[in-house]
């Protein structure tokens, strides 16, 4: 099985002289194809740094992150959209979906920049979205559609390009419990299909669905563990 | 991304953006209006010029007195003079000396009362000879014109403009009737058709064209002085050559060289370049401001344009991390602020064009759109759209995915 993410000694250093601030301070870690991955750790603990590097928002200060065996360390700004067109999809927070726009639309969206023609940009948007069960709101606009739902569009939005890798940063942030499930199922299901998928959040419950955690605290990683160990030295400790 | 995805995706943003995308088109639709208008408005009046100096015929000269002097040492404009003679109106139609000379025409002028009956009118008195209606391009619109016999004899004939002629006789025929000016009886053997305004702002249709030895007697002026020798050269191309025929002869009548010569010539040309120099420099003046009313109508769609990216910063963040390089998200807000220039602008020409059909009826005053003044308006707008849209497009370009996703 090969790697998605290969990440060695990676460093990253906002601003600069005495107001220089270091978030990553040396990150080394291997996601395979296929594995269910969260990153979890409390606020300001650098995942969010990590993300941003993980999703090719951001370059590393210092260090080398291959995606899929590819170094993006010396990308450019155009290279890097290619990148996160083809290989990423994102789900955010807050969802980012355009008001303006059908729940269609949206997930053509990153189909448009990939240069799809229209005709097959509409049948693959609608298979997504069929996919994660809202065939019938096609031609809803985000408005229209409850926080579980919109994120689902989002889910779609992010999987119509058959990227390599999923990238979720804090999903279930502001669903309610119910929606929460419905997102995480579908996180489940999506695994159980051979994505591979980065999820970052501060919630253990959340991260406990993954098949392993990586847990941040302070730039460093502190902790690379399987839940199913976790699981097992709960059952020992009991 | 294709340039008709990103077309279209421009247009949705416009459309998602009702009210202020109208507001900015609005500034862009007042300034290419202005300039339709203003630089047809100059155009108009210019045709109008030229066409009633064209109906005066082209190949005309107009002799006019030098100035005076009087014994204060006040000198008097171009025409104040009495240098002028019917003798030298003779002189000049003496083929052999200016052989480019088609026919003179000599004036006086002055004024009078005509009566017919209990109704009278004062009008201007032209005294001239028969070549008068060919020189200055008039025709007949009823009788006849004066006779050589009639002129020389100083006949009491009158052919009367056509205000004149309905002034004095309404809607009857005036040919065959008899007015009075002062005590002498005047008989109407024709009337003038009408040459619209003139040139000089009276009237050419309300006048009593009367021989030359009649107007002396009716206005009491007897000296052999005229107001103005019209000449026509035989042709366009001879113009140049009857002006100095014409010069040289006056000046060696008058025994003057022509550098002081007491009288001055002006060619339908001069009048011509002199008219169109007024209205271009008014075109001038009018353009300029509409062109300011232009430039914030631009720096209007660079306002809208940058509260668009501010607004629209997340939208920016999420386009990008789904992709969108830096060109295409530069690409993008171009086409939207070009988009919003070229709306502008063909809306602009339509009112322009519109404004240049109704204007005429309220100010009397021709408006000729020019082609090359609409496409160059909407050229204009354009490049307003394009160019102030380069720094919001390239700001937009410019930010960082993170930090856009992350904005409130």
């Amino acid at each position: 099985m090969s790697a998605i993410i290969e990440l060695d000694g990676v460093r990253k250093t906002y601003g600069s002289g005495s107001v220089e601030f270091e978030a990553l301070r040396g990150i080394d870690a291997t996601v395979m194809a296929g594995e269910y991955v969260a990153v979890i750790g409390p606020s300001g603990s650098g995942k969010s740094t990590l993300m941003n590097l993980l999703g090719c928002l951001d370059v590393p200060s210092q260090g080398r992150y291959l995606l899929a065996g590819d170094d993006t360390s010396t990308l450019d700004e155009t290279a890097l959209a290619a990148i996160r067109n083809r290989r990423i999809g994102f789900v955010f927070q807050q969802f980012h979906l355009l008001p303006s726009m059908t729940a269609l639309r949206n997930v053509e969206l990153p189909l448009v920049y990939a240069g799809v023609a229209r005709a097959e940009r509409r049948d693959r948007a609608a298979a997504a979205l069929e996919r994660v069960g809202l065939a019938a709101r096609l031609d809803h606009r985000p408005g229209e559609l409850s926080g579980g739902q919109q994120q689902r569009v989002a889910v779609a939005r992010a999987l119509v390009t058959e990227p390599d890798l999923l990238l979720a940063d804090e999903p279930t942030g502001n669903l309610d419990s119910r929606s929460t499930d419905d997102v995480l199922s579908l996180l489940d299901e999506l695994h159980a299909a051979g994505r591979t998928i980065v999820l970052i959040t501060h919630e253990h419950a959340v991260a406990a669905r993954a098949e392993r955690n990586l847990v941040i605290d302070d730039g460093l990683l502190t902790e690379d563990r399987r839940t199913a160990d976790l699981l097992a030295v709960g059952v020992a400790e009991r | 991304m294709s340039w008709w995805e990103t077309l279209r995706s421009g247009l949705a943003a416009i459309r998602a953006h009702r009210l202020r995308s109208s507001l900015t088109v609005l500034g862009i639709v007042i300034g290419i209006s202005s300039v339709v208008l203003t630089v047809g408005l100059g155009q108009g009046a210019q045709r109008e010029v030229e066409e009633q100096i064209d109906a005066l015929g082209s190949n005309l000269l107009i002799v006019s007195p030098g100035s005076s002097t009087d014994s204060s040492g006040m000198r008097g404009g171009f025409g104040s003079a009495s240098t002028l003679t019917y003798a030298d109106a003779t002189a000049l139609a003496d083929a052999e000396a200016v052989p480019d000379v088609a026919a003179v025409a000599p004036t006086t002028s002055g004024s009078v009362a005509l009566v017919n009956g209990d109704t009278n009118w004062t009008t201007s008195i032209v005294g001239t000879t028969t070549d008068w209606p060919d020189v200055r391009r008039r025709d007949l619109a009823a009788g006849r014109f004066f006779t050589i016999e009639e002129a020389s004899a100083g006949a009491p004939v009158v052919v009367l403009g056509e205000d004149t002629a309905s002034e004095l006789f309404g809607r009857q025929s005036p040919v065959g009737r008899t007015l009075t000016a002062d005590a002498t009886r005047l008989t109407v053997i024709g009337v003038l058709s009408s040459s619209g305004a003139s040139s000089t702002g009276t009237s050419e249709d309300d006048q009593a064209v009367v021989p030359v030895g009649t107007a002396s007697r009716l206005t009491g002026n007897t000296s052999d002085n005229v107001a103005t020798i019209y000449v026509e050269a035989a042709s366009e191309s001879t113009l140049t050559a009857a002006y100095q025929e014409v010069q040289a002869l006056l000046a060696n009548r008058h025994g003057v060289t022509t550098a002081e010569a007491d009288f001055s010539i002006a060619t339908q040309d001069s009048l011509v370049e002199t008219a169109n120099e007024t209205n271009r420099t008014f075109t001038v003046l009018l353009g300029g401001v509409a062109g300011i009313s232009l430039l914030v109508g631009g720096i209007g769609v660079m306002n809208i344009m940058l509260v668009s990216v501010t607004e629209r910063i997340r939208e920016i963040g999420l386009r990008k991390a789904l992709g969108a390089a830096p060109r295409v998200i530069r690409r993008q807000f171009l086409v939207e602020a070009s988009l919003l220039g070229l709306t502008g602008g063909i809306v602009g020409i339509l009112v322009g064009v519109v404004g240049a059909q109704v204007l005429p009826h309220l100010i009397d005053q021709t408006v000729a759109i020019s082609a090359l003044a609409t496409v160059a308006a909407l050229a204009t707008s354009l490049a307003l759209g394009i160019g102030f849209g380069v720094y919001p497009a390239s700001r937009a370009a410019r930010l960082t995915p993170i930090d856009a996703l992350r904005s409130e």
